[in-house]
């Protein structure tokens, strides 16, 4: 079966194809969610967030030239009004989620590791790295984003897109270390 | 190389996450296997690699998803914008593509028609080019040339109605094209840019470059 490219999509969407624009949400929202939710860890804001993204493709559809894929594309925007968000965010909730943090550290190791399997703390680490972070993790592991298209959508140089994929990394190590989990590893 | 024994992460180990998600360019996927081959660290360090790739798909996938109002909330910002004013800038592919998608059947079947007949005229006159290029020993790079059609770099290209036959032996000639294939359904040919396999960002930028040329009515990259 053949399906229509996402090219084509954006292209009838800048002539006004709502039935277009109906299956590019169906084919992307979910991921577009993931992405933002990971980012302001906040469903609502997350769910308020992607039906402004794609309101954005709606109007600049006519504008895409192109020149990455639009799933990158896509990632560009949601990045772009999730940042937007969290800087209009209050202070009392950013509080609430640092002590969340703080309250997750404070678990004993081997009460930690007793409770969870190696693969659920490495979650639980994964959750834990700073938005920076959980960014350049996402779109390279879950995303499949090249080091090309994650320097387009985070407006990076390519050689920072590596080594901050490498100190994302690092401080995942040294999270589990915490844990009681010594990789060995950097 | 042993490179796990410096004290800096190398740039081979930087490359382990887009090697564990198939994005590096064939070039850095075949370094990254020959450095994973001889050295045992750089493996058990592609493992913990591998484990985080696993868990961060997991982590997203229990995320769930929005809930259905979501799209009810999109279609009811989208009722409320200003009337779409026609689309003015879409990349070429597109364009061609809705082109041929807006025609009616009438309409399409004769301007299939006459594209058939330029289509024939401008096979014939590149088949010539065609002819005169492996007479001369082609347009094949002094790096070593292939005789195999799979081998290299790809693009699609059909050349404008306009374009002459010197018009695009010149254009073959300046960017060190070979017609590996064609004419195809559309009047298209399969153009080879290079006689290695390239990235997918350097393919894209020579499209890009080469899409600027009038002789050339569209084009896109195939492998």
């Amino acid at each position: 079966m053949q399906t229509t490219s996402d090219e084509v999509l954006i292209a009838r969407i800048a002539g006004g194809d709502r039935l277009a624009m109906q299956v590019l949400f169906a084919r992307h929202h979910v991921r577009v969610y993931r992405f933002v939710l990971r980012l302001v860890r906040n469903e609502a804001t997350a769910e308020d967030l992607i039906s402004d993204v794609f309101l954005d493709v709606w109007r600049q559809a006519g504008k895409f030239e192109g020149r990455s894929a639009v799933s990158t594309w896509m990632l560009s925007i949601a990045r772009f009004k999730a940042l937007s968000a969290l800087r209009r965010r209050p202070e009392q909730e950013l509080d609430d989620e640092t002590a969340e943090q703080i309250e997750d550290q404070s678990d004993d190791p081997e009460v930690a590791l007793a409770k969870k399997d190696k693969a659920a703390v490495l979650r639980q680490a994964l959750s834990k790295l700073s938005a920076e972070h959980r960014e350049i993790v996402d779109l390279v592991y879950y995303h499949e984003k090249s080091v090309e298209e994650v320097a387009g959508i985070v407006g990076i140089p390519e050689a920072t897109v590596k080594t901050r994929m490498f100190y994302a990394r690092k401080k995942l190590s040294e999270l589990l270390k915490e844990q009681g989990i010594d990789r060995g590893w950097p | 190389m042993n490179t796990t024994n410096n004290e800096t992460h190398s740039d081979i180990e930087d490359l382990l996450p887009w090697h564990a998600t198939g994005t590096l360019s064939r070039r850095d996927a075949q370094r990254v296997e020959e450095a994973l081959a001889g050295d045992p660290e750089l493996a058990r360090r592609f493992a913990m690699v591998r484990e985080e790739l696993g868990e961060t798909i997991l982590l997203n996938e229990t995320l769930g998803a929005p809930s259905a109002h979501a799209m009810e909330k999109l279609f009811a910002k989208i009722d409320a914008e200003p009337a779409r004013k026609p689309a003015v800038s879409l990349n070429l592919g597109s364009r061609v593509a809705e082109f041929f998608a807006s025609l009616s059947p009438r309409t399409l079947a004769w301007s299939a028609s006459a594209a058939a007949v330029a289509i024939l005229l401008q096979a014939g006159l590149i088949a010539g080019i065609v002819i005169k290029e492996k007479s001369a020993g082609g347009y094949e790079t002094a790096s070593a040339p292939s005789s195999d059609p799979g081998v290299g770099a790809f693009t699609i290209i059909r050349f404008a109605p306009q374009a002459s036959s010197d018009d695009i032996t010149k254009f073959l000639e300046a960017n060190k094209l070979q017609v590996a294939a064609g004419p195809m359904s559309g009047g298209l040919y399969k153009v080879r840019v290079s006689m290695t396999g390239l990235p997918k960002a350097d393919l894209a930028r020579i499209v890009k470059k080469l899409q600027e040329d009038k002789v050339v009515g569209f084009i896109a990259t195939t492998d």
